[in-house]
């Protein structure tokens, strides 16, 4: 301890100290060093080349793979998307050949969940509403990711004007919740009179859009200053092709996510629609019509109700846990060795 | 923090206008005669049509519609329903349940999804974590209509324990189940959110400094890691009052509760696309507000927000 | 100054009798549950603190001594924990004490000052709530509170304490804030201070203030600090002993000057010979040129295992006669005269001419009222064709905007930057196609400057593709050539980024930036998020490449003791100025500016061994 400063010395203000010449001490210090064996040195920074090289999807898919969480939701969303393609093979009865005598009948044979009010088959009718239910989600997913993800995309990467101009776009649509914007452009003549999926799915995205734009600029804005961008850039890459090839692909994680999770709570959107009765017309077979038809008889056939709820309820949970299984597998903060 | 606010409020403006412009516009300038868009495609007596075509000065330029229809909004002159009542005296009566029911919801919301999402966050991993994680996600995947028929079902008349629809009055405890089942939803999302930011802050380096001051471990826990956890969650929170207070139209639906929601939900029934424009308007200017009100509650609970 | 003094004249009074070891640590070892697995982080780890002792543990990332220091304050990440050997805190073992003895111990027996100012303050708190509550945890708030926090401020160096006590950790700068932790961490009068890196997070001259602060504030309460710190050069200047880890393990430890000046494992002699401001001082000094030769020829020496001596059998006592201040490692023969060479280039013509480039920031304030911010002002240069030239400047001296405007990334508001005698400024399409062709950027963060979505291949590939360089097969060729040349295997062009550790990524980065084969290439703060060794390796491949290819370097750094081993030129900037420029030799052997003195004097260890 033999140079200090003096304590009067302001430290607040820059000071051009004496050279220093480090501390001794009075009292005696052991010299001690480890034998060289224990601690072989190895070479400076080498490449580990026991491992096989690993994308990150690749990395991620392999994090998926032990995940039950994962395994159990893309199970369930293969075996929906098969009943959604091919109803036939899972109901031999036609959902559409009902009869009064058997309004409300319970199980028998052959109809293992037994009648509507109108007397169709429960079990038939759930099985052939998969491929409305789905499409709505589906290709309102699309939409959104399309819509939303050029919106986001153009506004975090480009900033400026054309980020305040869709900024507050986002945020009138984002002023009017889902459903009440529907109700509002459900009612318009256009779409009244020709219900179908497609209207619904359109309106779906107009009011869904901003939620992905959102999530998207957010994370292009996270990596438009990437070094690795500016790299590009400075090795002759145009502004857009640097946007195409390094911003997007590295921004699309949170974006799957989202979709993931957004594709769930579309299915669900049709369906109350569907059962505020502005949802899919009654031609269409559909979880949400058959759940706004079994309404009035809840209290004395309840199952009517509820088998088309269970099914919709599977199908929107196993999108939010497939949502979440990616979440974990693809956050940034884990990839980062 | 006053020009914070100032510059929120700024910002808010072209929302409301554009979200009304938007509203508006859907209705009254798509091809199609609007009058047969108001009255629901149903043949319509020559008074009432004439009434409407008055209320919504359909014979004057689009822009100046525009301006009478933001003008009639803000004065609350919003016409007439069908039969013949105020829409504003309508809705001046539906108000007070919708807020009644949209603060209980709230409270259900704040109470227990702060408390299990805590809970969860600090023992991530464990028993309780894991329950309340999965019920968490059923909650979010059964469609609201379909838990509010299950829950009116199986407590309002198997077990009578409530009420399964509501009274006229629409008193507090009448409103308890609907008020569950209109919070079950986002309860859901404040435990997720809850949950995530407290175990995202539980790793925080400031929370280890705490640590290493000595100070034991609930008071870290509570001013360390829940002070910076709530942040996001109360910002939810609000936003969610905003749009519970805009209606359920589902939840009031169901339960038959005489507010918003059912007031919007019986005139798209009826076809009154008058009232459900003017509805729909007033309650663009309530997610306005809330907006507005969650913004400064943020800046209000992050001192790095105040003074950006 | 001999290394083993026997004064003991500004000794202060120390509270307790000094032959008891205040904290002692035997065999330590310490697991990590991960994955893949316990991990062990820490093994055979001892290492004995006296009352009022200053001992610094020095290691890169990943060797444990953070890890080591934690378990003394059970701060342990809930994954580890002690799992073999004894931390004894003033004869009681804490190595599996109780959380309620723990608790107790923290504070006031053994405080803490965290390494990054910026993470360590809870945001939502005042400053003198976040003081406070550390006296009253200890049971030391009492009744006058308030003075007591303003008066532990202000003895941690914080001017105006009370008012400042009032405001939140963002209304702090970094240096402020460390100041508040420091404040914190020495607030109950602990016995002990653990010191994580408690400056690596500033800018060099705020870093010596603190560390000069800190130095006096423990001497004058007698309190032993743990110094935790990866760079040789402060650890010597700061403690009486030294500790080495390497992997997880004590390599050497001793007096730190005797250390420092006869290092005895080979790891620790690695150390002293890589380490950028003890390499300065060696310079210093010698005659400048000389010194320039020896360093250069220093760097040009492969610093593996090979060349070091085998002296790991030596025993304590050799150390102490060792004369020579000179590692071993240095002592051989200059392979060629690199001086010579360069000299010949520094003839040559200007390649990169900045003349008067001015940048000015809109700075967008309240109610769409903007300021202009002046980043960049009046700032004039040349670099000759096949030298380097160093911009040193601390953090909004605005080095790096420099940069980006000489890679034409960013406009300048007036000024010209001539490359070649053209100007850069107005190029366009097809000119600016081809300039970037010639002027190439090596970033700071190795993490961050690799797509992570490319593999290596992809990666090094790009600039060939971007400008139609070749078929698949050459550009193939092309890639095992680069990769060759930046001493990767060929086989790392089918990996990702995340599969390599940061000086790999920097070379990955080299060899991207040379693919085209450019005349220029600007490294802005290219070797300093790297640890020591690696970035004497980095160092020691740009100078070979520079060597080979007649490169030219713009090389900007906070760091002056970098710039002593790569540049012929330098360029000292404080806030968008240019404060001083010359030689390199002439700016350490003879700076001219108050800044730059600073600055010299802010290089940790620069003085220790004259």
């Amino acid at each position: 301890m033999s140079e200090k400063l003096t304590p009067e010395t302001d430290l607040t203000k820059p000071v051009i100290p004496a050279a220093r010449q480090g501390k001794t001490s009075s009292r005696v210090i052991e010299h001690f060093v480890a034998p060289l064996e224990e601690t072989p040195l190895a070479a400076i920074d080498n490449v580990d080349e026991s491992e096989a090289p690993l994308s990150l999807w690749a990395d991620a898919w392999r994090n998926l793979r032990r995940q039950p969480l994962f395994i159990i939701s893309a199970l369930l969303i293969i075996f929906v998307l098969v009943v959604a393609f091919l109803p036939h093979l899972f109901a031999s009865v036609d959902p559409t050949s009902c009869s009064l005598n058997d309004s409300s009948e319970g199980a028998r044979a052959g109809h293992p969940l037994g009648f509507t009010l109108q007397g169709c088959d429960v079990y038939s009718r759930m099985v052939y509403g998969t491929r409305a239910s789905l499409m709505v989600g589906v290709f309102t997913t699309l939409g959104v990711l399309v819509v939303g993800g050029i919106m986001g995309a153009l506004a975090g990467y480009y900033g400026g004007w054309i980020d305040a101009i869709l900024a507050r776009l986002g945020d009138i649509f984002f002023a009017l919740p889902l459903i009440l914007g529907a109700i509002v452009v459900m009612q318009l003549p256009a779409f009244r009179d020709n219900r179908s999926v497609w209207t619904v799915v359109l309106t779906l995205v107009i009011f869904g859009w901003p939620q992905i734009a959102r999530i998207t600029r957010g994370a292009v804005i996270e990596n438009r200053n990437a070094d690795f961008v500016t790299a590009s850039k400075a090795l002759g890459l145009s502004r857009f092709s640097a946007l195409v090839r390094h911003v997007i692909p590295n921004s699309l994680a949170p974006i799957i996510v989202v979709a993931s999770i957004s594709l769930g709570t579309f299915i669900v959107a049709e369906a109350t629609l569907s059962f505020l009765g502005i949802g899919l017309p009654d031609t269409v077979m559909s979880w949400g019509n058959d759940i706004a038809a079994a309404q009035p008889q809840v209290r004395n056939n309840p199952g009517v109700l509820l088998w088309p709820a269970v099914a919709l309820s599977i199908t929107v949970l196993s999108f939010i846990m497939l949502g979440d299984a990616l979440r974990d597998a693809l956050d940034p903060k884990a990839r980062k060795r | 923090m006053v020009m914070f606010t100032l510059r929120r409020f700024l910002q808010l403006v072209p929302v409301f206008f554009g979200a009304t412009l938007l509203v508006y516009f859907l209705v009254f300038a798509t091809p199609g005669d609007p009058i047969a868009a108001l009255s629901g495609g149903k043949p319509m007596a020559p008074a009432v049509e004439a009434a409407l075509r008055a209320q919504y000065n359909l014979d004057q330029p689009f822009w100046i519609q525009y301006g009478l229809y933001l003008k009639n909004l803000v004065t609350l002159n919003l016409g007439q329903t069908f039969s013949g009542q105020d829409v504003s005296a309508v809705i001046g009566r539906a108000y007070p349940v919708t807020a009644r029911l949209a603060i209980m919801a709230l409270a259900i919301e704040a109470v227990f999804g702060v408390l299990f999402g805590v809970i969860a966050g600090l023992r991530k991993g464990k028993l309780f974590d894991a329950t309340v994680l999965v019920a968490s996600l059923v909650v979010i995947a059964v469609p609201t209509f379909v838990l509010g028929f299950v829950l009116q079902l199986v407590i309002g008349v198997q077990l009578g324990w409530a009420r399964p629809t509501v009274s006229g009055a629409a008193p507090w405890d009448e409103l308890i189940l609907p008020a569950l089942v209109l919070g079950l939803v986002s309860l859901a999302y404040v435990i997720r959110l809850t949950r995530a930011s407290i175990s995202e802050n539980m790793n925080a380096d400031y929370v280890r400094t705490a640590t290493a001051k000595g100070l034991s471990r609930p008071r870290v826990v509570v001013v360390h890691i829940l002070r910076n956890s709530l942040i996001p969650v109360v910002t939810f929170l609000g936003a969610d009052l905003g749009s519970l207070m805009g209606g359920a139209i589902v939840t009031e639906g169901i339960f038959n509760v005489p507010g918003v929601g059912n007031l919007l939900y019986k005139a798209i029934q009826k076809g009154e696309s008058a009232t459900v424009v003017a509805v729909v308007g007033i309650l663009v200017i309530v997610f306005v507000v809330a907006n507005l009100v969650v913004d400064l509650l943020y800046a209000w609970l992050d001192p790095r927000i105040r003074y950006v | 100054m001999s290394n083993h003094a026997k004064d003991e004249t500004v000794k202060p009074a120390a509270p307790r009798a000094d032959d008891a070891p205040l904290l002692e640590i035997r065999d330590l070892a310490i697991t990590f549950e991960t994955s893949n697995g316990p991990v062990k982080a820490v093994r055979n780890a001892h290492l004995t603190i006296m009352p009022g002792e200053t001992v610094a543990i020095v290691g890169e990332s990943g060797s444990g001594k953070s890890t080591t220091a934690l378990a003394a304050i059970g701060l342990l990440p809930s994954n580890g924990r002690v799992s073999a050997g004894r931390i004894i805190f003033d004869g009681e073992d804490i190595a599996n004490a109780s959380e309620k003895r723990i608790i107790e111990l923290r504070g006031n027996s053994i405080g803490m000052v965290p390494q990054d100012p910026m993470s360590n303050l809870n945001p939502v708190w005042k400053i003198g709530f976040q003081v406070k509550e550390t006296l009253k945890a200890n049971g030391l708030a009492g009744a006058n509170s308030k003075e007591r926090v303003a008066e532990v401020l202000s003895e941690a160096g914080l001017p105006d304490a009370a008012a400042r006590a009032k405001q939140y950790p963002h209304e702090f700068s970094g240096g402020m804030r460390q100041r508040a932790l420091i404040a914190i961490g020495l607030a109950c009068r602990p016995r002990l201070l653990i010191a994580d890196e408690p400056t690596s997070a500033l800018d060099v001259t705020v870093q010596r203030q603190i560390l000069d602060h800190l130095d006096r504030m423990t001497t004058e309460l007698g309190t032993a600090v743990l110094l935790i710190t990866h760079d040789l050069g402060l650890a010597a200047e700061r403690a009486e002993k030294l500790v080495v880890m390497y992997k997880g393990q004590v390599v050497e430890s001793g007096p730190a000057l005797e250390i420092l000046r006869n290092p005895q494992h080979p790891y620790t002699q690695r150390l002293v010979n890589s380490a950028p401001s003890l390499a300065s001082r060696r310079l210093q000094s010698q005659k400048a040129k000389d010194a320039l030769a020896a360093a250069v020829a220093e760097l040009d020496t492969p610093a593996d295992a090979d060349t070091a001596p085998d002296t790991a059998g030596a025993t304590p006592a050799d150390a102490g006669h060792a004369p020579s201040s000179i590692p071993a490692a240095a002592a051989k023969p200059p392979a060629a005269s690199l001086d010579g060479q360069r000299k010949g280039a520094q003839a040559g013509e200007t390649i990169l001419e900045i003349k008067n480039l001015t940048k000015v920031f809109k700075l967008r304030g309240a109610l769409g009222k903007s300021s202009d911010f002046k980043a960049v002002d009046d700032v004039s240069f040349s670099v000759p064709r096949g030298t380097t030239m160093a911009i040193v400047g601390e953090s909004g001296s605005g080095k790096s905007t420099v940069a980006q405007m000489a890679l034409s990334l960013l406009a300048p508001t007036e000024g010209s930057i001539l490359f070649d005698g053209v100007e850069v400024n107005t190029l366009k399409g097809k000119a600016l196609f081809d300039f970037r062709r010639r002027v190439q950027p090596i970033f700071q963060d190795p993490y961050g400057s690799l797509d992570p979505m490319f593999n290596i291949y992809r990666t090094i590939e790009e600039p060939l593709k971007i400008h139609r360089i070749g078929d698949a097969k050459s550009r193939e060729k092309k890639v095992r050539e680069l990769l060759d040349q930046v001493s990767m295997p060929a086989s790392t062009m089918h990996r990702f980024p995340n599969e390599l550790s940061g000086g790999q990524r920097q070379r990955i980065a080299i060899a991207r930036a040379l693919a085209l084969n450019p005349d220029v290439i600007i490294c802005d703060e290219a070797v300093s998020a790297l640890d020591v060794l690696v970035q004497a390796q980095v160092l020691n491949l740009l100078n070979e490449l520079q060597e080979d290819l007649g490169l030219t370097y713009l090389f900007i750094t906070h760091d002056l003791a970098v710039v002593r081993q790569i540049a012929d030129h330098v360029t000292v900037m404080q806030k968008g100025r240019v404060v001083e420029a010359a030689s390199t030799d002439e700016v350490f052997s003879n700076p001219k500016q108050v800044y730059t003195q600073e600055l010299l004097n802010a290089i940790p260890g620069a003085t220790l061994l004259v």
